[in-house]
């Protein structure tokens, strides 16, 4: 009885964080990006914590508490201030228009779960469904990525793609905490040297749209 | 022995390396040679004469930590091994004067002993990983000579060419290989023989075996390198590459094809005998056009591979129709010739090498009267020119005639496409022999003959003794493997009958001097009767004209065809020779196009006649692979100026389409 309650719980913790992987996907507004962005990293902190009380595993509350902290408040925080500090424009940019790049999404959960199934047939139900859902968003991560003009929203993406990483480790059993402090920390590191980045690229172009630094690289004449 | 000569040759190269500064270093370490060589080739011979089923096997534990080297001397190692060491040992002999007479000694003596171990390993290798070593180790060695004279741009292009095709015919041999070792892995000749291949791997193997033993071999199309790297490389090492590296190649083909493969279709067969018609044809060609000796005869060799390769092929045809004395036939031909060829064309780049060290000049434009200057040279490069031209009583004749009474049975074949493709081929190899002797007429005549055409060939002196004495060995060889054929066939006989299952002789049953294939009703030839009533014939006319004939020398003026007194630039040359061929053979095949100019009245510059060639090989294949590769790397080059926008696409794309195979192939 019990069983089935923690999976039908992870199970929706784990929507939850795909969903929010395709609200990013539908968002027009910087800020309801970013909005959507920390919701998502607040979910994956609630799997992290499922997954930590479920399994019994006080090091599982470690990784919700760096997801809490730095995914889901720090930054958010810090792309809010930069996107006021910097006065970027509000709109997010697509290179593919919203509703086909929700198609695609849709596409890549289905090859996804027509992939993880199969492959994993052997391990638990938990552990099928969750990197099921894992691998879903990091390919939306990856998705947004490269559908998206904006420096903020690719940040962004590759955020996303990051929470689908942890998503899947920590639905893992037996995942050592230091590889998920190393990717915390990666991540925050990621974070800062964008951070630098975009001011750099601002100062240049006024403007965080990528299409700009393309005009602008050594190799090209 | 065999061990000790081989080791004997790397102790002589790093001799070579060390004292290359001494002024007696390049005759020393080519004398050195010549003992080695003189060992391996006695080696061989004695292998030769033993039982059918005889093999030395040995394993040295030389090469990468868990592999051994293994070597293996049967029959037909042995043969070649003759083959090499015979003109190994002329050329060594040749080269211990010779040598001097470079430019830079010191780039020739230390790879001269590397190229004859390379050659010499090959053969005796008994695993893939053996023979593949050994085989570049022959083909940088050659590389090396070829680029001996470095400061050359024509040899330093040759060098390149050569490279990339060696580089090429070698990736092709190790995926040939790597086909027949299967998935075990085995690299063993044994293995490989023992294991079977599907009809797709099979025919894969072959096609490989073809592509990376053929390049080396020069058949057409992949003999582009050959006429620029041949003729490149120092005389001596000419006469081997030229002589003796096609040979190791040959080889290659036959050990692949009939011993480590048994059951090569008739197809593959049909193939190699087309693909040798062609080479023959197209080969002799280029030859009687060329103007440079060494070139030309570079050609040649490109032709007599294609003659060697028709009999290889019918010998597989024959033998995959079950018609064994057949295959015996065609097997003992195409060797036959590959032994008379390593013979005459060495002897003829040694004298291409004499005549350069007499004169320094290499061009027939330049060349002639050279017959009165140096008797010795002049002698022996007739015999070569007439042993080439497959002139009887010399060898050459011997082999293409049994080539020809092989094709002639190919109406027997089973198949229809043999039936009628056959005496296409033999067509082919009929219009090559004609073209051949057509060729070795003009450059003999040109070069020997006539009044000299510069100040260098007038002032030409014989070369020193011990370069006329090699010379002189093979020229004597040309006639003895023309007079002794059935002796040379029963030597043979211990080489083919592991390959075809019967022994030649079986179906040569008139008894020595006879050799009769086929049949012994009729078509029977005899060198050594030949020879004999020659001679007598010859002694008996000598004597009666003596007898009768008066002693009173006269002297007179040559019949000078009505011109008073003419230059010596007025003689028939090397290009005028060569028109009439080439209005009617080169005028479609190379596109030739001759343009005369002639000056208006009253303008004193003189006529001009050009002519241009192409050379349809090069501009089809070659020029287009090139192009084709600098149209890609310009598509590609794109690659490096995307947005990275486009680079995450790529990755993305990617990643995508492996996850698709992946799911796909769950299904």
């Amino acid at each position: 009885m019990f069983a089935h309650l923690s999976y039908d719980v992870a199970h929706l913790i784990g929507a939850t964080v795909l969903m929010a992987g395709f609200g990013l996907l539908y968002q027009r507004r910087l800020q309801a990006v970013l909005n959507t962005f920390a919701f998502q990293a607040l979910a994956l902190a609630a799997a992290a914590g499922w997954q930590a009380h479920v399994q019994n595993a006080p090091h599982l509350w470690a990784t919700a508490g760096i997801a809490l902290v730095f995914k889901a408040l720090l930054v958010p925080f810090a792309l809010h201030w930069l996107v006021e500090r910097l006065g970027i424009h509000r709109t997010v940019e697509t290179a593919l228009s919203i509703g086909w790049t929700m198609i695609v999404g849709v596409a890549l959960v289905a090859l996804s779960i027509m992939l993880v199934l199969p492959v994993t047939a052997g391990a638990a139900a938990l552990t099928r469904e969750s990197l099921a859902l894992a691998m879903s968003v990091v390919l939306l991560g990856l998705l947004m990525m490269i559908t998206r003009h904006n420096a903020v929203t690719q940040v962004v993406g590759f955020m996303a793609l990051e929470n689908g990483l942890i998503l899947a480790a920590v639905s893992a059993k037996g995942m050592p905490l230091v590889v998920e402090i190393s990717i915390a920390f990666s991540v925050l590191v990621a974070m800062i040297l964008f951070g630098i980045f975009f001011f750099r690229i601002r100062e240049r172009f006024d403007s965080l749209d990528v299409q700009y630094l393309e005009t602008f690289r050594g190799d090209r004449q | 022995m065999l061990i000790g000569a081989l080791g004997t040759l790397l102790v002589l190269a790093f001799l070579g390396a060390v004292l290359g500064r001494d002024k007696r270093t390049p005759a020393l370490v080519h004398a050195g040679c010549l003992v080695a060589s003189l060992a391996l080739l006695a080696s061989g011979l004695g292998h030769l004469g033993q039982p059918t089923d005889a093999a030395t096997t040995m394993v040295l534990p030389i090469g990468l930590p868990w592999t051994q080297a293994h070597v293996r001397v049967d029959n037909l190692a042995a043969l070649f091994m003759v083959i090499v060491n015979l003109s190994a040992a002329a050329a060594s002999g040749f080269g211990i004067a010779y040598a001097g007479h470079l430019p830079e000694p010191r780039r020739v003596t230390p790879f001269f002993p590397l190229f004859l171990f390379g050659m010499n390993a090959v053969l005796i290798a008994d695993d893939a990983f053996t023979f593949l070593v050994s085989w570049e180790f022959m083909s940088l060695a050659s590389w090396a000579l070829v680029l001996s004279d470095h400061t050359r741009a024509e040899s330093r292009r040759a060098a390149l060419v050569y490279l990339t095709m060696a580089a090429f015919g070698t990736f092709s041999l190790l995926t040939c290989f790597g086909v027949m070792a299967g998935p075990g892995g085995d690299y063993t000749f044994a293995a490989m023989r023992a294991h079977s291949l599907g009809p797709v791997a099979g025919s894969l193997a072959v096609l490989l075996a073809l592509l990376g033993a053929g390049s080396k071999a020069g058949l057409v199309p992949l003999h582009a390198w050959l006429p620029l790297a041949h003729p490149a490389a120092p005389s001596h090492v000419s006469a081997l590459m030229s002589g003796v590296m096609t040979k190791v190649a040959l080889y290659a083909l036959i050990r692949i094809l009939m011993d480590l493969r048994g059951d090569v279709g008739w197809e593959w067969g049909a193939v190699m005998m087309v693909v040798g018609g062609i080479t023959a044809v197209l080969g002799v060609l280029y030859a009687v056009l060329q103007d440079d000796i060494k070139t030309l005869l570079a050609y040649s060799t490109v032709e007599n591979v294609g003659v060697v390769v028709i009999g290889l092929g019918l010998a597989i045809a024959f033998k995959a129709d079950g018609k064994t004395t057949l295959a015996a036939l065609a097997l003992v031909a195409g060797l036959y010739h590959a032994i008379n060829h390593s013979v005459f064309k060495s002897l003829l780049f040694l004298g291409s090498g004499a005549v350069m060290t007499a004169t320094g000049q290499r061009s027939l434009g330049v060349l002639g009267g050279l017959l009165n200057r140096m008797p010795w040279t002049g002698a022996v490069m007739l015999v070569g020119s007439a042993a080439i031209s497959a002139l009887p009583p010399l060898n050459g004749f011997v082999s293409e005639w049994l080539i020809f009474r092989a094709l002639f049975k190919g109406p027997t074949l089973s198949h229809w496409a043999m039936k009628f493709g056959v005496p296409v081929v033999g067509a082919l190899l009929a219009l090559a022999a004609a073209l051949a002797a057509a060729g070795f007429v003009r450059a003999f005549g040109v070069a020997f003959l006539g009044r000299p055409r510069s100040a260098e060939a007038a002032a030409a002196r014989e070369v020193p003794a011990p370069m006329t004495a090699a010379m002189a060995v093979l020229a004597v060889l040309c006639v003895v493997l023309g007079a002794i054929p059935v002796t040379v066939t029963k030597a043979l006989d211990g080489v083919i009958e592991p390959l075809t299952g019967v022994r030649f002789s079986v179906s040569a049953n008139l008894g020595w001097p006879w050799l009769s294939p086929v049949s012994s009703d009729w078509g029977s030839y005899s060198g050594t009767v030949l020879v004999l009533v020659g001679l007598s014939l010859f002694t008996f006319t000598i004597a009666l004209v003596h007898r009768l004939g008066t002693r009173a020398l006269r002297r007179a003026d040559a019949w000078d065809c009505g011109h008073r007194e003419s230059l010596p630039d007025a003689q028939y040359s090397g290009q005028s020779f060569a028109q009439p061929l080439r209005r009617v053979f080169a005028a479609t095949i190379f596109r030739a196009r001759e343009r005369v100019q002639m000056p208006e009245p009253g303008d004193c510059g003189p006529a001009t006649h050009e002519v241009s060639l192409v050379d349809p090989v090069w501009q089809g294949l070659y020029a287009s692979i090139g192009r084709l590769v600098d149209y890609i790397a310009d598509r590609v080059n794109h690659l490096q100026f995307l947005t990275v926008r486009r680079y995450l696409l790529m990755m993305f794309g990617t990643l995508v389409f492996l996850l698709l195979v992946v799911a796909i192939r769950q299904q």
